[in-house]
């Protein structure tokens, strides 16, 4: 068949396509195509237009309108045309109205009655273009009109229409899962079908319907691997082969079903472990499709109860698609390592060149993906380099959507990994800077929190040299000239806050800073707001202890401005500022206390201090007050905040919320049973997602966060009210600030609690711990220099100066901390609290560590055989060292510990030429700075075997 | 699931636009504007992916013609890149050698075939050989129709049960 101008168009429209293709620019198409529209709007409502004409002018529509212009006005004769008797005339009206239409289009409606005609037409092919029409333009509302025929279709004895029933089903079960809930089983039914692509077709809808419920479909998984395996054993009929292929896309579709089926079921499992074995041999690897199918094995063995043989040729085709030289490949294998490292952690180490190869590629693509694979291996000991490397990343990117993503994850993987409070403040800081309009407000009152609560421990040193390092960045930082207002809100309340705290900076230095703030972002209220607020707290501070207040003449010029200001807010707080300083020192001190931002405060909810006037009231003859939720008509607040999301997604509220009055009105329902027709929308999900969004924050510490965006939202009571949601906080009071702890916890390391929980976890992540840092040090020489030397000592999570000091607990930490403060002092100072505290929580973790270590290890030294024969005789004997005394690992690793103590200036030593290597290897061209990368490993892994030898033979 | 089906020639100008989820109008414009600049500047190394607005698009050149879908993060990438190849035979094997003119005048015609290829933003048809056969017979039936007069349709919509 034809070239063009073969398909009956007149000589007017070709000449139109002609002359479009032409146009030199945009205007010059813009104006041809407005010249069309005015034409085919008057030859279109010309009356007897020729039914042939008329298709071509439809035709004429949808080009008109595929090329970005409004064509509205010919959606009606669209539709008309849909009525035609001939199929050429209805085929494209119905083409037509597919493509104008949404499926909430006002003229659906008088679609749908061409439709229920043409689905009841003899002729096949009417039915098959109707199909088509339902698939897209049916709604909701609508559903009900079709639905009995096309459930009649389904056993119609052509496959297309079967086939295309079931598309039409599968639909409507997206739309409206509870419209359809009850034709489930034609689903299963039509699996049996005897035409291939009738069953192909059903799969879509049985795996929507087993990722929502996995259960009720077990009983398939048989009937799923035997088609699976008549497939790969080309038992379909040749058309459905694919480049040699059997069936490929049916065999993808029915892999992605046992990933679902398989998950976390080993009995459903083990009946698919030949099949996919099977598949992954006769997989072609040269061909695109091979690989798209090997893919979904992968998928597929990642996701199912671990088969050890299975897991190896997924490693195995996953090295294929690193190694290959192909973009898509690459990508594929990056994403599937991915999930692959979630088992078997160990395979990320003989790829780790490769991942860092993607992450330097020039292809955004790529390196957005091995991202998200870094993010899933992220850990607290390679957490530094992770994100620095994501927010280096962030900065340089103008994507506000996936920057947006990155921020989030950066904060999410600081809040919960931070090795440090000083590392999680600045990196925090460098994210508000570079994408601070991007993240979610909670993260600043996060780390407003973080500053103020300090460690949660009793240390109240680190805490202000905490706060006061902080407040030395942001007036630092105050420097730049242009800065989010979400991270200016940080900086004022921290400097209001503590900026006088520690008697470093003088008051009316602050209160400067504070001014200038005020007046470079005067068009913030916001910002305006924190930084009057920051003056009221600054001056109160300075009256309780006794000082002169001394205004600044720019400050009484702002608090002027402000006292005027048309914002009731500003004004207030202005007001109130001048209040403050009114008072006398003693009054101050008590309704401005220093540094008492985590102090509870105490609220009667019940108002109980009002009782002896409501009972007064009350035998004066005043009407008893009626609770919220016993009045009628009305629902109780607090249950709406309980409602499950999942309710409050569901899209009928629309339909039912007639019905609501009459339910009320019946019966005085409590609403706890309201909340629990589920199958009933109720109208609960109009009302705004605020508990959607909870749920969906995936951290604890966010979650938290979020308890924090309520309370400024919501006041005090609401804080009580989350508090139930924080088991971990056993310690607590039960009161709001306390909450914070569950903060506390997840963002630093320090404290005892995530320490363990890490060790917990690290069984199953510390294996690509070695992996990580040789990463590292072949991407960062200053961060490497951490990695390297954690590895130089115990292998801790520590940062840099943690390690230091962790490798002489025993010998004298004094001398270390000494040692350390030149290097960095605010850390040091963080990490005091660390050795005694928490002894026995880092020994616990780094001998796991270890343990994880030891096959990496000896893998790479032999590999490498020169210089690292130490290494391999060593790292055996921890191993025996581990084995010997698997119970009293806490007793022996403080042995290790302790021979460890003897060289802690080998360690330094060692320390340092890794990073000058690892440093040196970041200059040259790719090739070789792998090729050093590949040095810096061998001494990256070696010395967790404890061998500072190792780099005496180096250093010759 | 595909959310949507996109032709652009190299120059940016669109061919085909098919839309499995809902898009308004003015939405349509500026994803098509968005992910012309984002796809026709890529290199021709680089991966056939790219991100957006936390969906995958993949595309795959063919001449001077872009195929493009839209789809969710967890699809399979590499088997999208078949579906389109699988559609470029499709319209190969209909149009005898298609040529990029060939959809430019008879865009319809494409998509009249990506309708039995794809429904409701799922492959429907991994047999070309059932879709040429079934696209054929709504034409055949064109044909006889145009022949008849319009009065005797209904006999041919008999006679072709």
């Amino acid at each position: 068949m034809g070239s063009q101008g073969g398909f009956y168009q007149s000589k007017e429209f070709l000449d139109l396509v002609k002359s479009i293709g032409e146009a030199r620019s945009k205007a010059e198409e813009d104006r041809i195509v407005l010249s069309e529209i005015e034409t085919l709007k008057r030859r279109i409502s010309e009356p007897d237009t020729p039914k042939r004409k008329m298709k071509e002018y439809i035709i004429r529509l949808v080009y008109v309108e595929m090329l970005g212009h409004d064509a509205s006005f010919g959606y009606i004769h669209a539709v008309k045309m849909t009525h035609d008797d001939t199929l050429l005339v209805k085929r494209t009206g119905y083409l037509a109205v597919t493509l104008f239409l949404n499926e909430d289009h006002d003229l659906i409606i008088l679609i749908v009655n061409t439709i229920q005609k043409d689905l009841k037409s003899d002729n096949y092919l009417v039915v098959c273009v109707a199909l088509n029409a339902v698939c897209k333009l049916i709604n909701e509302e609508t559903i009900p009109a079709v639905l009995p025929q096309i459930v009649e279709l389904l056993a119609h004895p052509k496959e297309a229409v079967r086939k295309k029933a079931i598309m039409a089903l599968y639909r409507f079960y997206q739309k409206s899962p509870s419209s359809v809930s009850h034709l489930v089983s034609n689903f299963r039914k039509r699996l049996c079908d005897n035409d291939p692509g009738v069953m192909g077709a059903t799969l879509c809808p049985l795996f929507d319907l087993i990722t929502n419920d996995v259960n009720s479909y077990k009983d398939l998984v048989i009937s799923f691997v035997s088609i699976l395996k008549q497939v790969a054993e080309r038992r379909l009929p040749k058309a459905y082969d694919y480049h040699q292929m059997p069936a490929p896309f049916i065999q993808i579709k029915l892999l992605k079903i046992l990933a679902l089926l398989g998950s976390g079921d080993k009995q459903a499992s083990e009946n698919m472990y030949t099949v996919v074995g099977d598949i992954f041999r006769k997989c072609d690897s040269s061909s695109n499709i091979g690989n798209a199918v090997l893919y979904e094995c992968i998928c597929c063995v990642s996701s199912i109860y671990p088969n050890p043989k299975l897991l190896e040729s997924a490693a195995d085709a996953i090295s294929r698609f690193l190694k290959s030289d192909s973009h898509n490949l690459k990508y594929m294998g990056i994403d599937a390592l991915g999930r692959l490292i979630k088992i078997s952690p160990e395979i990320a180490e003989q790829h780790q060149l490769a991942v860092i190869d993607c992450l330097e590629d020039p292809d955004d693509t790529l390196k957005r993906k091995t991202f998200e694979l870094l993010y899933k291996m992220t850990k607290s000991t390679n957490v530094e380099v992770i994100v620095d490397r994501m927010i280096d990343y962030m900065i340089s990117i103008n994507d506000n959507h996936y920057k947006t993503e990155i921020a989030s994850r950066c904060v999410e993987l600081a809040e919960q990994f931070a090795p440090s409070n000083q590392w999680f403040i600045q990196t925090m800081n460098k994210v508000f800077e570079h994408a601070g309009d991007l993240v979610n407000i909670k993260v600043a009152h996060n780390l407003m929190r973080l500053i103020a609560e300090g460690f949660g421990e009793d240390d109240n040193t680190a805490d202000s040299q905490l706060r006061s390092s902080a407040v030395e960045s942001y007036l630092y930082i105050l420097g730049e000239p242009k800065l989010p207002s979400v991270f200016l809100q940080v900086i004022c309340w921290v400097l209001g806050e503590y900026g006088t705290a520690d008697g470093k900076y003088s008051a009316s230095y602050i209160t400067g800073k504070l001014c200038d703030v005020a007046e470079a972002y005067s068009n913030d209220e916001t910002v305006k707001a924190y930084a009057v607020t920051a003056l009221m707290k600054i001056y109160a501070f300075e009256i309780a202890a006794g000082r002169m207040v001394d205004m600044l003449p720019e400050c009484h010029s702002l608090m002027e401005e402000f006292l005027a200001s048309h914002s009731t807010d500003l004004q207030q707080r202005a007001y109130e500022l001048q209040a403050v300083i009114g008072l006398d020192a003693h009054a101050v001190e008590s309704i401005m206390p220093s540094d008492a931002s985590c102090e509870d405060i105490e609220v009667d909810k019940a108002l109980s201090f009002l009782n002896g006037y409501i009972q007064e009231s009350i035998e004066k003859g005043a009407q008893p007050y009626i609770p919220e939720s016993e009045r009628s008509g009305m629902l109780n607040i607090s249950n709406f905040r309980n409602q499950d999301h999942h309710e409050a997604s569901s899209h009928g509220l629309r339909f039912e919320a007639y019905e609501l009055p009459k339910q009320t009105v019946q019966a005085r329902i409590p609403p706890a049973s309201l909340a629990s027709t589920e199958l009933v929308p109720v109208p609960e999900p109009v009302y705004p997602r605020e508990s959607y969004q909870t749920t969906t924050v995936p951290s604890v510490s966010s979650d938290a966060a979020s308890t924090e965006l309520k309370l400024r939202l919501d006041g005090v009571q609401k804080k009580w009210g989350r508090q139930t949601h924080f088991p971990s906080t056993s310690t607590s009071n039960s009161t709001s600030q306390k909450t914070v702890n569950g903060i506390t916890q997840v963002d630093g390391s320090n404290t005892a609690n995530s320490r363990t929980r890490e060790t917990y976890d690290s069984r199953k992540q510390v294996e690509i711990s070695p992996e990580k840092q040789k990463l590292a040090a072949s991407l960062f020489g200053g961060p490497s220099k951490t990695e390297k030397k954690s590895a130089t000592g115990h292998k801790s999570s520590k940062p840099s100066s943690h390690m230091v000091k962790s490798h002489a607990p025993k010998s004298s930490m004094e001398v270390a901390s000494e040692k350390t403060s030149p290097v960095q002092q605010p850390p040091d100072l963080l990490d005091f609290g660390e050795p005694t505290v928490k002894s026995t929580a880092p020994s616990l973790d780094p001998f796991k560590d270890l343990e994880g270590l030891l096959e990496p290890t000896t893998q790479v030294s032999s590999a490498v055989n020169h210089s690292s024969t130490a290494a391999v005789t060593k790292s055996p004997d921890i191993m025996g060292l581990y084995t010997e005394t698997p119970a009293g690992a806490h007793h022996k690793d403080s042995d290790i510990l302790s021979g460890l103590s003897n060289s802690p200036m080998t360690n330094m030593v060692g320390g340092t030429t890794t990073m000058q290597v690892a440093q040196s290897s970041k200059s040259p061209n790719l090739k070789d700075s792998l090729e050093k990368d590949a040095l810096v490993r061998q001494m990256g892994v070696t010395p967790s075997s404890q061998n500072p030898n190792l780099f005496k033979d180096l250093l010759g | 699931m595909i959310h949507f089906v996109l032709l652009i020639s190299r120059q940016g100008k669109v061919r085909l636009t098919k839309w499995y989820s809902a898009y308004s109008q003015k939405e349509r414009t500026k994803v098509i504007r968005e992910l012309s600049g984002l796809i026709l500047t890529r290199g021709p190394k680089l991966c056939n992916f790219v991100e957006w607005r936390g969906l995958r698009v993949v595309y795959k050149r063919y001449a001077s013609l872009y195929f493009c879908m839209c789809i969710d993060e967890d699809d399979n990438e590499l088997e999208i890149l078949e579906i389109i190849h699988h559609y470029v035979e499709v319209l190969d094997r209909y149009f005898g050698s298609v040529c990029e003119l060939d959809l430019i005048y008879n865009f319809h015609k494409a998509y009249f075939i990506l309708d039995e290829l794809l429904i409701a933003g799922e492959l429907q048809e991994p047999s070309k050989r059932t879709v040429a056969r079934l696209v054929a017979a709504q034409d055949s039936l064109v044909e006889t129709a145009k022949e008849q007069t319009s009065s005797i349709t209904n006999i041919i919509a008999q006679a072709a049960k």
